[in-house]
């Protein structure tokens, strides 16, 4: 991020041809445009066609009816309003143990090397893997709750997946399971640049450790926590595997978020030109919603 | 408390610390080890049920590691194609490292050392990028690849996760080069090196670090992805691990040994890679913090 920002500076002349960097550069700029650019812009093109597999005889200019019929549909509303809850209740979760994770591990004790090492480990886990693991750990003759029981603890019918009560829950676990780690590391970093020196002077003035939090801490990491909030918002909200995987955006569409409806819409009913309007929709709300949250959080803004 | 001790033996102690019984700058033992225990029996818990499942006979119900067998490893990695799947992933994993690093690291060098037009508009423009869905890429990538006949090829699956993890891979080189010195370069290109060749003895041997990062994101993310190896290949020879394993989970009666040993397959790599990593990754992020 800091290098969008960073002004000119005058450089000292050096050997080569004024075209140099953009033959360094052209390899990603070529990637970038076909592999990035050009589908996206397709995408847009095709949000306002017809444009069927199945049914190749509609295919057509469609103007805006696309988006007229995403209006109408239920289960676009219903997976948009999946999607925020789901992305609500992972970010704050996530940041809230992340932060207290990052904080306890910062600390100077004995085994915090290894500590380090093995809580942020799930992070290198896949969204596949981390089902897996979970599907064993949560079903009912493999898993935690039936050796609970035979400990006399809970009953040998739970089920957390099967169960619509309790499949949010279920997948929410699993998901902070690999996810907190992320935030684990991101604000460990940047509590390490926190000059030391500012807690000791704290501490001679008489400050409690909760307000050298709020007053010290808090601020001093206010930018990262945007930054990763949004990243993750972003990300959640995109990410796929896990639900796909887990629940299947099941039962009765309970699970399922906005792109796992794409993928469905793209793969079951070959409906390409509804699923680039989807697409395009969900592009447009998250654009204005990672503005909105920059603007409102004064993300850079000295305190 | 360890840093109490060598300052007390200085011989000029700016400032004693406060005792430690009334000191509000002491966080005591159980208020680290407490939460922290608890929360690595979160993180480990998984983790040991599936080497538990994975390792353990078939009929077993022990949760005890003991006695162990390889027959879940021996089902899944030649019956159930796994062997296939982990050269598959490897392959895509390196031949994705390799390329990410290579073209990150000839524009990360021009961002960072020359002011060119359009600079300013590819960095906007990598900024955008972070925004696009991967799943909602599905289909436009999809045509492409059609169009370029590398439907059911491992390579559309290198490309699409190079070009995933260019923008933030030429960010971090770029802003690691600008941290070294061009007075640096400049003294080889003083001593008749050319560009090129002072690259390679000066700027590449300290981009080690940013290097390890880059390509070790690089692997990580194309061995985890599932969702273009889902959709781009349906040939069971070309499977990845995370597609391998999702068909195992969708199975209908789950051999959850298998399901767990398949598990280990897919994690051992990556743990062991973050395991190497996860040092720096801490460290680096700092360094690009304080630069701001």
């Amino acid at each position: 991020m800091a290098v969008a920002v960073e002004g000119r500076r005058r450089r000292p002349r050096r050997p080569g041809k004024p075209r140099t960097p953009y033959v360094l550069i052209a390899p990603a700029v070529v990637a970038m445009l076909g592999f990035l650019v050009y589908p996206m812009a397709s995408v847009l093109y095709y949000s306002l066609q017809h444009y069927n597999v199945s049914k190749p005889w509609e295919d057509g200019f469609a103007g805006l009816a696309n988006f007229q019929a995403m209006l109408d549909d239920p289960l676009f509303w219903q997976s948009l309003g999946f999607s925020a809850k789901w992305v609500l209740v992972e970010v704050t979760l996530q940041l809230l143990f992340g932060l207290a994770l990052a904080l306890i591990v910062n600390e100077t004790f004995v085994g915090r090397a290894l500590s380090r090492a093995l809580v942020f480990s799930p992070w290198a886990v896949s969204g596949v893997l981390t089902t897996g693991i979970w599907i064993l750990l949560y079903n009912p003759t493999t898993g935690v709750f039936r050796y609970l029981a035979d400990l006399g603890i809970g009953s040998y019918d739970t089920a957390p997946l099967a169960d619509p009560d309790t499949v949010f829950a279920a997948a929410v676990v699993a998901e902070l399971w690999r996810g907190v780690p992320f935030f684990a590391i991101l604000l460990l970093a940047d509590l390490q640049t926190i000059n030391n020196d500012l807690y000791e002077a704290a501490a001679v003035d008489g400050a409690t450790r909760v307000r050298r939090f709020l007053h010290i801490t808090l601020p001093h990491l206010k930018d990262a926590i945007i930054l990763s909030t949004l990243l993750r918002a972003v990300w959640e909200f995109n990410n796929v595997d896990l639900l796909y995987t887990l629940t299947g955006g099941g039962p009765a569409h309970q699970t399922t978020t906005l792109p796992l409806y794409v993928a469905a819409k793209a793969v079951q009913s070959h409906d390409f030109g509804y699923g680039s309007a989807l697409t395009t929709a969900a592009f447009l709300i998250l654009t204005f919603f990672s503005i909105a949250y920059l603007r409102l959080s004064k993300f850079g803004a000295r305190t | 408390m360890t840093t109490t001790l060598p300052r007390a033996q200085l011989p000029l102690p700016v400032r004693t610390p406060p005792p430690r019984s009334r000191s509000p700058h002491r966080v005591s033992r159980w208020q680290i080890y407490l939460p922290l225990g608890l929360y690595l029996l979160f993180t480990l818990v998984p983790f040991y049920w599936m080497l538990v499942f994975a390792f353990r006979p078939r009929g077993s119900d022990s949760l005890l590691p003991w006695p162990i067998t390889f027959d879940n490893f021996t089902t899944v990695w030649t019956g159930m194609g796994f062997g296939m799947f982990f050269q598959n992933s490897l392959l895509v994993g390196v031949a994705s490292l390799i390329s990410t690093t290579v073209i990150a690291l000839s524009g990360g060098y021009a961002l960072a050392r020359y002011d060119f037009r359009g600079r300013q508009l590819f960095l906007v423009a990598m900024l955008c990028t972070q925004f696009i869905p991967g799943a909602m890429m599905l289909i436009p990538l999809f045509e492409i690849f059609r169009t370029l006949g590398l439907v059911n090829s491992l390579w559309a699956l290198v490309i699409a996760e190079t070009v995933f993890q260019l923008p933030l891979s030429l960010i971090l080189i770029s802003g690691f080069i600008k941290n070294i010195p061009v007075e640096l370069e400049q003294a080889a290109w003083v001593d008749g090196c050319s560009r090129l060749r002072g690259f390679f003895a000066v700027v590449l041997p300290m981009l080690r670090p940013a290097l390890v990062a880059v390509g070790s994101f690089a692997f990580i993310h194309s061995w985890n992805n599932f969702l273009f190896a889902l959709m781009f290949v349906s040939e069971q020879e070309k499977f990845t691990l995370p597609v391998g394993l999702a068909f195992t989970i969708g199975e209908f009666s789950v051999d959850f040994g298998a399901l767990a040993a398949g598990g280990v397959v897919a994690a051992v790599p990556v743990v062991l890679v973050f395991a190497v990593i996860q040092r720096y990754l801490v460290q680096g992020m700092s360094a690009g913090a304080v630069k701001g």
